[in-house]
């Protein structure tokens, strides 16, 4: 809401990989809306704690309904969102550390339930908005404000945990080729199911890695990033397994299984509950 | 010479529950008045725990200081609760599992025995209460009836069922005249003139709540809140109803302020290391104005503290739950009776404020039958929600200083719910005037709250009792006892401990001193008072048990004594 908005002073550094991922957002939540046919006032955008976070207040265009709550929170406050009114796209925004540290106990759950909603994880690798400290994707060894001797822990592997957990779709891409995120964004928000799309989202100020992940010829880096392979089926949970166990970014769906979500199950339970007015809850307890 | 109430007490393991419920019920039936008192270990099955029947000829308001019978099914449970006796009470224990050492005022049944030779070996339970009728002069027939009712379920076999039972209480019956033993006759009941239900006070809440719009719930399992998450389990189902068991509190929470954002009324129910977990939640849903309610069960504290105990110890943790300047609005009824109303209360009150509302029960109440008047649904109305109809975009939510009409998803006024300090539109600031208006007007909406249930008697009285939550049964008794003794003293009751109803400010405004009976360590509610500047001072117990109605005349006496005698209480 920034456009209209001299007020709300709140600025990603300059080249943040986060202005690539809102381009790609803001393109995705257009094109849901025309090809569903559903007002953009049905989108809630559900953010956490981070430079992520902002992301609800920077979107332009069309507005989608926002909350920014608290850190690590975000799941558990969008599932009450899309249950209360299911016709609801709802979306995640959060960085590696609302995402994977603080909030990692809600992926399972989310994932297990298939809850229908979207995830757009931001990982730059870093805590930026607290001027650099190691983050849970911060590689093994980096020195870092927190971590003056180098991080003692290995780097968490989000792939390997999503699939671990269930999570029924599966993107991965960077924040460079916004036209092509939004495309997997609009894949993801389109799966019935709990889908995720994890976007290599560099930081400029604490952890520039667009050069690791494009490459540079002239340092003689080669780039992490790569096309998923024509043949891949992400349907396939071991070839799947395979391509998230592999070194670098692949760039597509990982992995992608139909399975029923939530609401189909509420479908079917709700057809054999016996729903009952208060009166007649009421009377049950005559004496 | 007759006597208007009987206690029996139940204690063992297996069967104490049943035991005790059936009693309940059928004095109900049989048109006393009746209230349970239930204590479990946290324990899968089984263990040492202990039921109360409190039966009475006018409505109860405790769980009966003493024990006119005890019902001892172990030995455990014999040793445990003798002591608990009146002089002349009378223990029936399970001759079949042990045999005290010689005791006048007991006799021995071997329940299991019993109910076996009468062809059903779950009968044992009927072999006993059989027992307690003819001690007490209770209605022998009544129990009959209850058994005819119960078991007549339009299954094969409940013939030969409802005969083992009728059989068993006869047998039961007839060794309690051999036994010789009699106590005072319980005087005949008189049955209101209507109608009643028998209920618990966390099913009150429940049912309370969804009168008043409640459409969906997120709970995780914990002692003892776990009821609710099952009542709402099984009632909350259907089109456009929600209950769901999530993963923790804090997703518990989270789900409820979610939903609450998108147009639900929408509650959850925990103890008190739930609400310890949804602190900074509860924070969110404040700052972000959204109406939800969060039910307290309290259990003995701090940590893992006490679970399956009574206390009344996280008052400071309701009313001021989260971190920064918030102050939560609290409702904490008084009795099962009161805990349907506040369930629809919180509701409403969510919505009337749009924001977090916090409701306290406790242990002793959520786990207790009590047979109250049936509500009248008519009149318990559920406040709907005030949703902005406006222009699709540029809705200010959080720009008048007065509260507006709430922007649902879906429809016009795209707004951010932000948890941090933010101008109209729900985007962040650090402008100081924009924390000083957000602050002030938060804490100004909670005026809209200023309709809580109260009581006020004797206003004219220089002290009053004034008790909060589920102490006011007991406490309501001791003063009742002190008035009929001629002790001046005055009755203040709310049900709304944030925030107070005007009148009853005013009488605390007016009195010399406020005797606080509180089942804490520190006198929470006391020192919240002295804090807003009243005179007030705690009785205080921390045992993991209700007070007793003796205890509570004494030293409300002394505490008065002390007050006119010069001592500074406060």
């Amino acid at each position: 809401m920034s456009d209209r908005n001299a007020e709300y002073d709140f600025k990603w550094c300059p080249g943040c990989g986060d202005f690539g991922v809102k381009r790609a957002l803001e393109w995705a939540m257009q094109t849901y809306s025309e090809e569903t046919e559903t007002p953009m006032a049905d989108t809630v955008m559900v953010a956490g704690i981070g430079c992520s976070g902002n992301m609800v207040h920077l979107v332009e265009g069309e507005q989608p309904f926002g909350i920014h709550g608290i850190h690590g929170r975000t799941l558990p406050v969008a599932f009450g969102v899309k249950q209360a009114r299911p016709q609801t796209n709802t979306i995640i925004v959060a960085g590696d550390g609302d995402f994977l540290s603080i909030g990692a106990e809600h992926i399972g759950p989310a994932a297990q339930r298939n809850v229908d909603m979207t995830c757009v994880i931001m990982d730059n690798g870093v805590y930026g908005l607290t001027k650099g400290q190691a983050s849970p994707t911060t590689i093994f060894g980096t020195q870092t404000s927190s971590t003056p001797f180098g991080k003692l822990e290995a780097a968490v592997k989000p792939f390997e945990q999503y699939l671990a957990h269930g999570v029924s779709f599966i993107g991965s891409h960077y924040s460079s080729r916004p036209r092509d995120l939004a495309k997997l964004i609009g894949e993801a928000m389109n799966h019935k199911g709990f889908s995720i799309v994890h976007v290599q989202s560099p930081c400029t100020t604490y952890n520039d890695t667009f050069d690791l992940l494009k490459g540079n010829k002239k340092a003689g880096i080669a780039p992490l990033v790569y096309a998923i392979p024509e043949d891949h089926d992400p349907s396939d949970k071991e070839q799947a397994e395979k391509l998230a166990r592999a070194p670098g970014v692949p760039l597509g769906v990982i992995y992608k299984e139909d399975r029923p979500t939530l609401e189909d199950r509420q479908a079917e339970v709700r057809v054999k509950a016996r729903s009952r007015t208060p009166q007649e809850m009421l009377d049950t307890y005559a004496v | 010479m007759g006597t208007t109430d009987l206690v029996v007490r139940f204690a063992g393991e297996a069967g104490v529950v049943t035991s005790a419920e059936s009693l309940a019920a059928t004095a109900a039936q049989a048109g006393y008045h009746v209230q349970t008192y239930a204590t479990f270990p946290s324990q899968i099955l089984g263990g040492p725990v202990h039921t109360q029947v409190h039966i009475s000829t006018s409505p109860t308001l405790s769980d009966g200081d003493d024990v006119d019978v005890l019902v001892a099914f172990s030995e455990d449970g014999f040793n445990n609760h003798k002591d608990s006796l009146v002089p002349d009470g009378v223990i029936i224990y399970n001759s079949g599992e042990f045999d005290p050492p010689g005791d006048s005022n007991s006799f021995g049944l071997p329940f299991d025995d019993i109910a076996k030779e009468v062809g059903n070996a779950r009968a044992s339970n009927m072999v006993v209460l059989g027992a307690i009728a003819p001690l007490a002069n209770f209605p022998l027939e009544a129990l009959k009836e209850y058994v005819t009712k119960r078991f007549t379920r339009g299954r094969p076999g409940d013939e030969q069922i409802v005969e083992a039972n009728s059989l068993a209480l006869d047998r039961g019956a007839e060794a309690a005249e051999k036994s010789g033993f009699h106590l005072a006759e319980l005087d005949p009941p008189i049955r209101p003139d209507y109608e009643q239900i028998m209920i618990s006070g966390n099913a009150a809440i429940a049912l309370g709540a969804v009168q008043g719009g409640l459409d969906f719930y997120a709970g995780y399992p914990i002692s003892p809140a776990t009821t609710v998450l099952v009542w709402m389990e099984a009632n909350l189902v259907g089109e456009d109803r929600f209950a769901y068991q999530v993963s923790s509190e804090i997703e518990a929470i989270g789900a409820i302020i979610g939903a609450g954002y998108n147009g639900r009324k929408s509650m959850t129910a925990t103890a008190g290391p739930g609400v310890a977990l949804m602190s900074e939640g509860l924070g969110f849903a404040w700052m972000a104005e959204i109406p939800c309610v969060v039910v307290d069960v309290q259990r003995g504290g701090p940590a893992t503290g006490l679970p399956t105990k009574t206390e009344q110890s996280d008052l400071f943790a309701c009313m001021y739950p989260a971190h920064g300047d918030v102050r939560m609005p609290v409702i904490a009824p008084g009795t099962v009776e009161e805990c349907f109303y506040a369930g629809a209360l919180a509701v409403n009150w969510a919505e009337r404020y749009q924001g977090p509302v916090m409701l306290m029960s406790e242990m002793q109440q959520a786990e207790r039958s009590q047979n109250i008047p049936k509500p009248d649904l008519s009149k318990v109305t559920a406040a709907g929600r005030e949703v902005y109809k406006g222009d699709m975009n540029g809705y200010q939510r959080y720009e008048p200083d007065e509260m507006g009409p709430m922007p649902l998803p879906g429809g016009p006024g795209a707004y951010v719910a932000n948890a941090s300090e933010h101008d109209g539109i729900g985007d962040s600031t650090h402008l100081p005037i924009r924390h000083i208006r957000g602050t002030e007007r938060r804490f100004g909406k909670l005026k809209l709250l200023n309709d809580g249930p109260h009581e006020i008697e004797n206003p004219d009285a220089a002290i009053a009792v004034m008790p909060w939550g589920g102490s006011k049964g007991p406490v309501r008794e001791a003063y009742l006892q002190l008035q009929e003794e001629g002790v001046d003293i005055g009755w203040l009751y709310s049900m709304t401990l944030h925030p107070l109803p005007e009148a009853i400010s005013e009488q605390l405004n007016k009195k010399e001193i406020v005797i606080v009976p509180e089942l804490n360590y520190q006198g929470q509610w006391s020192r919240l008072l002295r804090a807003d500047g009243y005179r007030a001072t705690s009785i205080t117990q921390y045992t993991g048990l209700p007070f007793k109605v003796g205890f509570l005349v004494e030293e409300i006496k002394q505490a008065v004594a002390a007050h006119k005698g010069g001592k500074v209480l406060v």
